[in-house]
């Protein structure tokens, strides 16, 4: 098993199977692609369990490492690994992509081919994100993942897709050309070598760590979405299909993050320490800022898209208190991210494919028609207050503990969450679920299928498991964390 | 792992199994599945814990981990027990209290369709505040604090199509939460410069905590975290000003008021701050600022008891109060006296719920007590369990409560720390208004003229469509009678009040005098806690003898002769005094306007704020400004360079050489 290529195929399996779901061609073969489709994620997410399986929890180097030679006129190569920090999601990334095919089985009727094949390519992509140790095979991929989701928003997406599409697009665009020029100026820095590892390496004056910094910020700023440069995703998920919405927050949220954990902190320490206070003061911003504005939110998917905002506040400022205990917990925050904010998605996604509006203002009385549904909905609000024995209170409290640590007034500010994320996530469930029935379509809503009930319970399983036994997702990150911040902690001046 | 090992493992998790079966297969087990499964599994808790008294009182103290929950950092997490006097005391009280409303339940919530629901939901409460006291450390501490919370809110709002039940458990939830941002940044205190979460580990460096200071503040680092951990209590005991949600949490249905809202959960602060003993001793200023917030809400939360007309809501001010006097012992260093008193008031706190929720069943869900009078003829044992519930809640020499409540009094009197003057004052006042107000409901339910047959709707119209589809009438028809409640209710009633009356004479002596706690409670040799009481203590008969002579008998007394001259006697000079003392009934009445300021400044507040970030900050000038504007400038530059297409094959062909010749000299300059 070892000697498997297991990264290429967690890459390549879904790509490959994505073009071939696109062969099924139009609707007519509808029953056909959808098979296909979960056959395909299900194999793609059965070849990354071995990563996990396998994976030496004593290391920090790079594991399942492939390399060979792409470009060799310019040195790019095909140079894949994952360490402590990265294996996780790639895991995460195809379990999600299984949940989104079964999700969408149903609510898909329109191009249904196109409709998964661009979520098997993406998922695929995303795997390459993840493991790609070679800067232009991570650009490629970094770039390549916006078409598919491109795609899904301005294909399935609402009334106002196209708008929102090309938001998205853009402003994720524009970032990502700053991160090629510091990419091109560090493959000449480096000797011409793109190899991300041994631009850890690579001395730097402070001038050009500054910039360097800068120009990943901005690019991956924008991925996180950090304030202010949020405003893309809010209008982004309200008119994705829910599928999309899972996927933009469960996965494409962590690929800024990632960037920061990967790229900025190791290759340009000393300006992510110089700049450390300004993302700290970003981040609280998130946190509180973003809470407020959810709070008035009218609509549910604009809601939760604001909470994930504000979720992500506490990866930054997680990272960037570089200590242990904060980076553990602001990785362990976007895994579980990636479960609550997925499902509370996946919910909305429940209640508009019924009703087809996601103003909280028409909802009311879910629960005496939906009681099951209710229950799901429940666990995973709470799981987004953050509440013990839910995935959602583990990352939080971890950062938490770190920032009382750092620092007592920014955990004082950061912890506002408790209140705020309570108040925004149970007031809009409050308005939703509880109370009198509202209207006569409310009073004839289905509770939830069988198809539904199974999604729901993965997601509910994964949420509750992470937050009664957190161990085995920390246990794989100690040894790459700690590598991470003994060479953080080394000046490159 | 041992026998009793597995047998603490087994008290929390048989609740919690039987919570899980009610729950996802309530329809399957059927009504009758659900409450025997339940009951069983409390049932199994509370046998286990009877063993494990046994066990601890021959002596044998537990404290080790049950898993490592994660590692990281410098920092192990871990789920673990300590069973010691303490733990198996409250367990005791939980599980019985628990087993008492839970077959309570079976009368009162017969008619209702969320019956298996309900269960559930009491069944995990049970597991979660079995974990809350059975922890070894803070991270479990941390869990069942916020899982008691989260059933209270479920629970709060089970009657989920009433308005003013999902307000208020939304209110209940998010004033808990106030407190636990204050709990959990105390717990980070101790996390960053204990470097462990385990109370052991913790308390053996306890002193030299007390000798650091907090960063570059040049606060006193205990004193911090004493007040932080404290905050925590607030939110949990309902102390002053977070005491808002206790009382609106009585729309929960009555059993889960009396289990979670008298019994348990509201005493968790009461006990974690007797836990954290060692920590809270070595800092004058957090004992200090304890005993005013305690003081202030024993006596002002009991001046709101005596103006309420639901029955259910003095008894939650009556509680608030309560509360406020186990908080003043906190206080005052006498944790034993506070825990003992947590104690004797969960028998007789739960006895006096249940017993209201009786006379609610009774009343037909009727909850105005102006409706009700003269009922002990047709609820004879109601009535009774009720007088002696009451008895003991005022303190009444040989029941229960006396012997808890005159060692508070009597250790706020021997105190010397800041503040002891006011909480004496606060204390000893208390006695009679509690007095007061506890007649005045025995009166005006039990005795006097019989009001009820009149259907009055004016005065409770939030509660009309409780139990939407139940086929209740609220509140007698005329010449309808007050009936007695089936045995499922009655039978606890009288299983609490035996030890409502007795439990106090018995153990007065073994809890707080006879060292009982042993290591689990730690007094500071500069506190005098309970040390003077003890010196003049000789035997529980004496005490109640002599507390005959004493000052809060005769409030008490007086207390109970006014509400008789008032309600019995004289119907007529309530309402006579109302009038003339309007503006002083006005303030009693808005609840001294805590509500209306929360409600306008910050639940207000957080709406204006967030609307004005969101319109102004995001909309205006994020997306409005910088995203939109930019692209209006590239608008505006892409006019412009379309001039530049001209379509002369020549013109373009000149530019791109220009482009090149500039890369160019870039690329070889960089290289």
């Amino acid at each position: 098993m070892t000697g498997m290529p297991l990264l290429s195929l967690a890459i390549w399996i879904p790509i490959l199977g994505g073009l071939l779901v696109l062969a099924t061609g139009s609707d007519r073969n509808a029953p056909l692609a959808r098979s296909l489709a979960l056959a395909v994620s299900v194999v793609g997410f059965a070849v990354t369990l071995p990563l996990y399986a396998l994976f030496d929890t004593g290391s920090s180097a790079m594991q399942f490492v492939e390399y060979a030679p792409w470009i060799p006129r310019f040195n790019v190569n095909y140079h894949l690994g994952v360490d402590g920090i990265s294996v996780l999601f790639v895991l995460l990334n195809s379990f999600i992509t299984v949940m989104v095919v079964i999700a969408g089985w149903q609510v898909i009727q329109d191009k249904v081919a196109q409709y998964m094949a661009a979520f098997l390519i993406m998922s695929g992509l995303m795997n390459g994100i993840f493991s790609a140790l070679d800067g232009v095979l991570f650009y490629v991929f970094f770039e390549a993942s916006l078409i598919p989701l491109y795609l899904i928003i301005g294909i399935w997406g609402g009334p106002n897709r196209v708008y929102a599409a090309f938001k998205f697009f853009l402003y994720t665009l524009v970032g990502s050309l700053l991160m090629l020029v510091a990419i091109l100026y560090l493959f000449m820095e480096a000797g011409g070598s793109f190899s991300i590892l041994q631009w850890h390496q690579v001395p730097l004056g402070m001038t050009a760590q500054s910039l360097i910094f800068w120009a990943f910020l901005i690019a991956f700023a924008v991925k996180v979405p950090m304030w202010p440069v949020h405003t893309w995703l809010p209008d982004a998920h309200v008119e994705a299909p829910t599928g999309g919405s899972v996927v933009l927050a469960a996965i494409a949220l962590k690929l800024g993050a990632y960037g920061f954990i990967r790229f900025s902190m190791p290759i340009v320490p000393d300006a992510a320490a110089a700049f450390a206070p300004m993302m700290i003061a970003l981040s609280l911003i998130a946190v509180v800022y973003i809470g407020f504005v959810a709070l008035v939110q009218t609509d549910m998917k604009k809601l939760i898209a604001y909470s994930s905002i504000a979720h992500m506040g506490f990866v930054t400022l997680g990272f960037f208190m570089f200590n242990a205990l904060g980076v553990e917990g602001a990785l362990v925050q976007m895994i579980s991210h990636g479960f609550v904010s997925g499902a509370m998605f996946l919910c909305v996604g429940v209640l508009y494919d019924r009703m087809h509006s996601r103003n909280i203002a028409d909802y009311g009385g879910v629960v005496k028609t939906m009681p099951k549904f209710a229950a799901f909905f429940m666990l995973f609000a709470m799981a987004n207050a953050g509440l013990p024995g839910t995935s959602g209170f583990v990352g939080e409290f971890m950062v938490i503990l770190a920032a009382v640590d750092f620092n007592f007034w920014i955990a004082a500010i950061a912890a506002t969450t408790l209140i705020l994320g309570a108040a925004y996530t149970l007031w809009m469930y409050k308005r939703v679920v509880f109370g009198k029935v509202a209207n006569e379509h409310v009073a004839q809503l289905e509770d939830i299928g069988a198809r539904e009930f199974a999604v729901l319970g993965f997601l509910a399983l994964c949420v509750l498991a992470m937050g009664v036994w957190p161990y085995p997702f920390t246990e794989v990150m100690h040894a790459s964390v700690n590598e991470l911040l003994r060479h953080v902690a080394v000046s490159k001046l | 792992m041992t026998d009793m090992q597995k047998l603490y493992l087994l008290v929390p998790l048989a609740p919690l199994a039987g919570s899980i079966i009610a729950g996802l297969f309530g329809k399957a087990i059927g009504r009758t599945g659900a409450h025997v499964v339940t009951i069983l599994g409390v049932l199994i808790a509370f046998v286990a814990s009877v063993v494990i008294y046994q066990d601890v009182q021959a002596g044998n103290v537990f404290d080790g981990p049950v898993y490592t929950w994660m590692q990281s950092g410098n920092l192990s997490f871990e789920i673990g027990f300590l069973i010691d006097p303490l733990t198996v005391m409250m367990m005791l009280v939980v599980t019985f209290v628990s087993l008492m409303v839970h077959i309570y339940t079976i009368g009162y919530m017969h008619d209702d369709p969320g019956y298996q629901r309900f269960f559930s939901y009491i069944s995990l409460f049970t597991f979660s505040m079995l974990m809350l006291v059975m922890s070894n450390n803070f991270l479990q501490l941390f869990f069942g604090w916020e899982a008691v919370g989260l059933v209270s809110y479920l629970l709060i709002g089970f009657w989920y199509e009433r308005p003013t039940a999902i307000y208020a458990n939304l209110k209940a939830f998010l004033v808990n939460r106030v407190g636990d941002l204050g709990f959990l940044l105390g717990i980070g205190l101790i996390a960053a410069y204990a470097g462990s979460l385990n109370y052991a580990e913790v308390f053996a460096q306890a002193e030299h905590l007390a000798t650091l200071q907090m960063g570059e503040t040049g606060w006193a680092l205990i004193t911090a975290i004493c007040i932080c951990l404290f905050i925590g209590a607030m939110g949990k005991s309902a102390q002053v000003p977070l005491h808002v949600w206790l009382p609106d949490s009585m729309e929960g249905p009555t059993p889960i008021s009396a289990l979670i809202h008298a019994a348990t959960m509201v005493t968790a602060g009461i006990f974690m701050v007797a836990r954290m003993s060692p920590l809270f001793e070595l800092s004058d200023v957090a004992l200090s600022f304890v005993l005013v917030i305690g003081a202030t809400t024993a006596l002002f939360m009991g001046f709101l008891g005596i103006v309420q007309n639901d029955i259910k809501r003095v008894v939650a001010y009556s509680t608030l109060s309560q509360l406020g006097y186990m908080t003043v012992a906190l206080g005052v260093s006498a944790y034993s006296g506070a825990v003992f008193h947590l104690m004797t008031h969960a028998f007789f706190k739960a006895l006096l719920f249940l017993a209201a929720g009786s006379v609610i069943i009774g009343m037909h869900h009727d909850q105005d007590m102006r409706n009700m009078g003269g009922l002990w003829k047709y609820m004879p044992i109601t009535w009774f369990t009720s007088l002696l519930g009451s008895l003991a809640l005022i303190g009444f020499p040989f029941f229960s409560g006396f012997y808890s409540k005159d060692s508070i009094i009597e250790a706020v009197h021997a105190a010397t720390i800041p503040g002891a003057g006011y909480a004496l004052f606060c204390v000893t006042l208390g006695v009679f208004v509690t007095a007061f107000y506890s007649f005045r409901m025995y009166f005006m339910v039990f005795h006097g003229q019989e009001r009820f047959g009149k259907n009055h709707h004016d005065h409770h119209g939030d509660h009309d469509d409780e139990e939407p589809s139940s086929d209740h009438h609220h509140g007698l028809a005329p010449g309808q009678k007050p009936h007695e409640t089936p045995w499922v209710v009655t039978a606890p009633l009288v299983l609490l009040a035996i030890p409502s009356v007795l439990i106090g004479y018995f153990t007065i002596d073994s809890m707080l005098f006879g060292g009982w706690f042993g290591n689990a409670i730690h007094v500071a040799a500069n506190h005098v806690g309970l040390s003077q009481l003890e010196a003049n203590f000789h035997g529980p008969a004496a005490m109640a003898l002599h507390g005959l002579q004493t000052a809060p008998f005769w409030l008490a007394l007086a207390g109970v002769a006014l509400a008789w001259f008032f309600y019995i006697k004289r119907p007529d000079i309530p309402a006579a005094i109302q009038r003339r003392f309007q503006a002083v009934h006005t303030v009693l009445e808005n609840k001294y306007y805590f509500d209306r300021f929360n409600e306008i400044v910050f639940a207000g507040g957080a709406r204006l704020l967030g609307d004005g970030l969101w319109k102004v900050g995001d909309r205006a000038l994020i997306d409005g400004a910088a995203v939109n504007g930019t692209a209006r400038v590239i608008g505006w530059v892409a006019q412009i360079t379309r001039l530049v297409q001209t379509g002369h094959l020549y013109q373009y062909a000149f530019a791109m050489i220009i482009g090149v010749f500039v890369l160019l000299t870039f690329w070889f300059n960089l290289g």
